[in-house]
């Protein structure tokens, strides 16, 4: 995946990159990496969130991701929906996947050995990302929307509208969720599930149901972050496991279990990559994002707000 | 000035021991000696940091302040395999069998610290399973039994690594009476055959019969010691497990 | 059991005056993937920390003894050995700061995938072994440069790798060093409080297992004669050599060698069937639905629910 704000024009060679920098370039770099970090922001929420209340790790979580991509890409081509309005429709289609998911494979491995999670997982991934490849073929898609090319000025920095729109509408379903989790009596019993397991079935929470909810929660979050970079990004099958790994990469730095870590490490790591991209070359910034990830497992695996996870 | 035969070095020595959670002293202060082939009770209230003791002796907490000396060697700084290769054993509370190899298959894994070879650590193993009484079930998987002979094989393995000194956690907890009776006599029997033991222990009357000495702790320090029946009528023993107000209204 | 186990050497042994080039490449597949997935099981099978980085192993043994073998003219049959020791130079790394840091389960498959991504990353990067367009190697046929005109070399070969690892999984599940490592799978503090230097052996493992998978690294660089970095470093190698002890038994000898004939075949069979294109995956697809089918129902893996099918036939 190659995130990180990038306009027509950023893209600065390496060598000449510090002559050539200034507070412009700077500020469109850091705004553009903000404006990407919604969907960060959502992939890591949707990951953190089946983590926090089943203590499980969703290794899948990118290739539904690009399901999500994928789905909003057929709304856009074979319905005309536009993946800003569609992107609606692939989060409840994930929602369902997830659900399913859920209650016929994960809810029968969550007391198992975390290795046979894991493994579960990377089948489910498997079968996610072939069947897509199976479906779609090979070669990168993306889908075109009328706000594509559109851009406007804000002072001295351009604001490309699709991210711009992206970014709002990631907030959006971002405070959604927020508001399910402390609003509703479902969202409430998930948030307890989560702290406490043995005292909510004490209290006659249906845990089962819970657990399926947060799982189709997640995946409908990453199902509309794909839908909502779908005409930003090009996408294929083959990047599932690479969006997998970026989604872990925010929520460990982020804190596994903590929403509001996943939400600022989704901002922090775009933005980090955005800047990367300016002072590096493309490809050697996945590289920083993996040294990070290396540092981050060894000395804080806590991550900035999370819990330890057992 | 005529110096008497030297006294036997004690199998374990605390001074001192300390360990903090945050603000919070888990075990403070501690000090007691074993002297070898001794059975020490350690009771307490619920909290009041036995297993925190257990876990400092045997190299899986490290401590905050003081020192432990097992056979006058310092446990300072050592990681719980090597001390358990120096002779101290422990047991743990909630019993942790490996549930998929076969009861001869865990025992064995205790006794290869002795004796590196395969064929010499299974006889070992099957030595010790008769020792205990689980020789009928030597083959069956530890998944499979139940809780008092899973605290036997508990037992067994730890034995099978030829303690001087074993720490036993609540070793009866959740056994019917006439497996306490079991498991006391077994205990009693390796004591015999010259282990120490150092028994953490909620069955008072267990407690009173095996121990040859007991030290009370409560909130992390120790309160009392001595010889049980003395311990059993330590106003601040009671008052410890039955709150001032029983004592209040007691006398 | 042991009878079994000889027959089938015979018959694999004699096996390629029968086959002809295309089967004898199926072979070689199985041959060499049951051993990468032998070697992974030491560390992951018996020792129960699950690598999902293995790849990267592969990758710094192939491309070592390639580049040894074009800019020093080192014999690749040495050259494995130098691959072999580079790769548990990193296998080394990754363990110590896995062990040491405690990381486990997930933390510890994240650490993994993170170093061999890293390594991909670097391979593609770095021009001197080709970068993104990769490494090739000339062919030129010559035994002494670990190259045959005759894939029935490669075949004996493959086996032989398959059989070397298989021996050192046997003997080391045969003392001690196996029991441990066992045990410390199932429980590692009930592992410690037995006097088992749990670090250590995790250590021993991790090496043993990076070194002989970075031996392999070396048939694949002189089987393919081409190094792409996100193939021979890339998460889908990692998943073939894992997968293959998963289904057929992690944990045990014969595991590796009974998934790699499960799912060697399987995969060709697929990619033949349904040709290049639009069904390109569908094979990996089956990986997936399997991968799910055991974990659910046969989560130690084939091997072992064969053995409780026929007891009497395998004596432990």
């Amino acid at each position: 995946m190659a995130p990180g704000g990038r306009g027509p024009e950023v893209r600065v060679p390496a060598s000449q990159g510090v002559s050539r920098l200034d507070a412009a370039l700077i500020a469109q770099s850091l705004l553009s990496g903000l404006l990407f970090g919604g969907v960060y922001s959502l992939m890591a929420v949707g990951l953190t969130l089946i983590f926090g209340v089943m203590r499980v790790v969703n290794f899948a979580h990118g290739d539904m991701m690009v399901w999500g991509m994928y789905l909003a890409w057929l709304l856009a081509t074979r319905a005309g929906i536009d993946p800003y309005v569609g992107f609606v429709l692939c989060a409840a289609a994930l929602f369902g996947l997830g659900y399913l998911i859920q209650r016929a494979l994960v809810g029968r491995v969550v007391d198992a050995p975390h290795e046979m999670q894991i493994l579960l997982m990377l089948g489910v991934a498997l079968v996610l990302e072939n069947s897509a490849l199976v479906a779609f073929g090979p070669d990168p898609q993306r889908v075109r929307s009328p706000l594509r090319a559109a851009t406007v000025w804000l002072g001295p920095v351009f604001v490309d509208v699709a991210r711009l729109v992206t970014f709002v509408l990631a907030m959006l379903l971002t405070l959604a969720l927020y508001l399910f989790l402390t609003r509703t009596d479902l969202g409430r019993t998930m948030r307890a599930a989560a702290d406490n397991l043995y005292g909510a079935r004490v209290i006659g929470a249906d845990v089962g149901r819970v657990y399926a909810v947060a799982f189709g929660i997640g995946a409908a979050c990453v199902g509309a972050a794909g839908a909502l970079v779908s005409p930003i990004l090009p996408f294929q099958p083959a990047g599932g496991l690479g969006l997998s790994v970026a989604s872990f990469n925010i929520v460990i730095i982020g804190g596994m279990g903590s929403l509001p870590g996943a939400f600022l490490g989704g901002l922090l790591v775009s933005v980090a990559e955005s800047l990367g991209a300016v002072f590096l070359s493309p490809s050697m910034k996945e590289l920083v994002s993996f040294s990070l990830l290396i540092v981050i497992l060894l000395f804080r695996p806590a991550g900035l707000f999370g819990r330890a996870a057992t | 000035m005529s110096a008497g035969p030297p006294l036997a070095t004690p199998v374990l020595e605390a001074r001192e021991l300390g360990k903090r959670f945050g603000g919070l002293h888990a075990v403070r202060g501690l000090s007691f000696e074993m002297a070898p082939g001794e059975v020490l009770g350690l009771i307490g209230p619920n909290g009041a940091g036995k297993t925190t003791v257990f876990n400092l002796l045997s190299g899986f907490l490290a401590q905050d302040a003081g020192e432990v000396r097992f056979e006058g060697r310092s446990l300072t700084g050592l990681k719980p395999h090597a001390i358990c290769r120096m002779g101290l054993a422990r047991t743990f509370q909630i019993v942790r069998p490996f549930p998929h190899l076969t009861v001869l298959e865990n025992v064995r894994v205790g006794a290869l610290a002795r004796q590196p070879r395969m064929a010499d650590a299974a006889d070992r193993a099957r030595a010790v399973i008769e020792q205990v009484g689980l020789g009928a079930k030597a083959g069956h998987l530890a998944a499979g039994l139940t809780l008092a002979e899973r605290k036997r094989l508990e037992l067994a393995r730890a034995l099978a690594t030829k303690p001087t000194l074993l720490l036993l956690d609540e070793v009866m907890a959740g056994l019917n009476p006439t497996e306490i009776q079991a498991i006391l006599a077994l205990v009693r029997s390796i004591n015999e055959a010259g282990v120490s033991i150092l028994l953490i222990e909620h069955n008072m009357r267990a407690v009173m019969t095996l121990s040859h000495r007991i030290v009370v702790l409560s909130f992390g320090e120790k309160i009392a010691e001595g010889a049980p029946a003395a311990v059993a009528s330590d106003p601040r023993v009671v008052e410890a497990y039955l709150g001032e107000a029983y004592v209040a209204a007691t006398n | 059991m042991r009878w079994l186990a000889l027959v089938a050497l015979v018959v694999l042994l004699a096996l390629p005056a029968w086959l002809n080039s295309y089967a004898i490449t199926v072979f070689i597949f199985i041959f060499f993937y049951a051993f990468l997935g032998q070697a992974w099981n030491i560390v992951g099978g018996y020792a129960g920390q699950l690598s999902a980085g293995h790849a990267a192993f592969v990758g710094i043994g192939a491309y070592a003894s390639a580049v040894l073998s074009a800019q020093a003219g080192l014999t690749p049959w040495l050259g494995m050995l130098v691959g072999g020791v580079l790769s548990a130079g990193l296998g080394t790394l990754v363990g110590y700061l896995g062990f040491r840091f405690g990381l486990r389960g997930f933390y510890f498959v994240l650490l993994t995938v993170a170093f061999a991504e890293v390594c991909r990353i670097v391979a593609l990067n770095t021009d001197a072994v080709g970068g993104a367009l990769g490494y090739y190697i000339t062919f030129t046929g010559n035994p002494r440069q670990f190259q045959f005109q005759d894939n029935r070399a490669y075949y004996y070969i493959a086996l032989g790798l398959m059989l070397v690892a298989t021996a050192v999984v046997a003997a080391i599940e045969r003392r001690r060093f196996g029991a441990y490592l066992i045990a410390i799978r199932e429980d590692e503090q009930a592992c410690e409080a037995l006097g088992v230097n749990t670090f250590r052996y995790k250590m021993l493992a991790m090496v043993v297992s990076s070194f002989l998978t970075g031996v392999g690294g070396t048939f694949y660089a002189f089987y393919l004669f081409s190094l792409q970095p996100n193939s021979v470093f890339g998460i889908p190698l990692s998943v073939e050599i894992v997968i293959r002890p998963i289904v057929g038994g992690a944990g045990t000898v014969l595991g590796p060698i009974l998934g790699s004939f499960i799912l060697s075949p399987l995969a060709e069979a697929s990619r033949v069937y349904f040709g290049q294109g639009g069904w390109a995956g569908a094979h990996l697809v089956a990986y997936g639905l399997l991968l799910i089918a055991v974990v659910l129902f046969l989560p130690q893996g084939a091997y072992p629910a064969l053995r409780r099918l026929w007891p009497r036939a395998a004596a432990r």
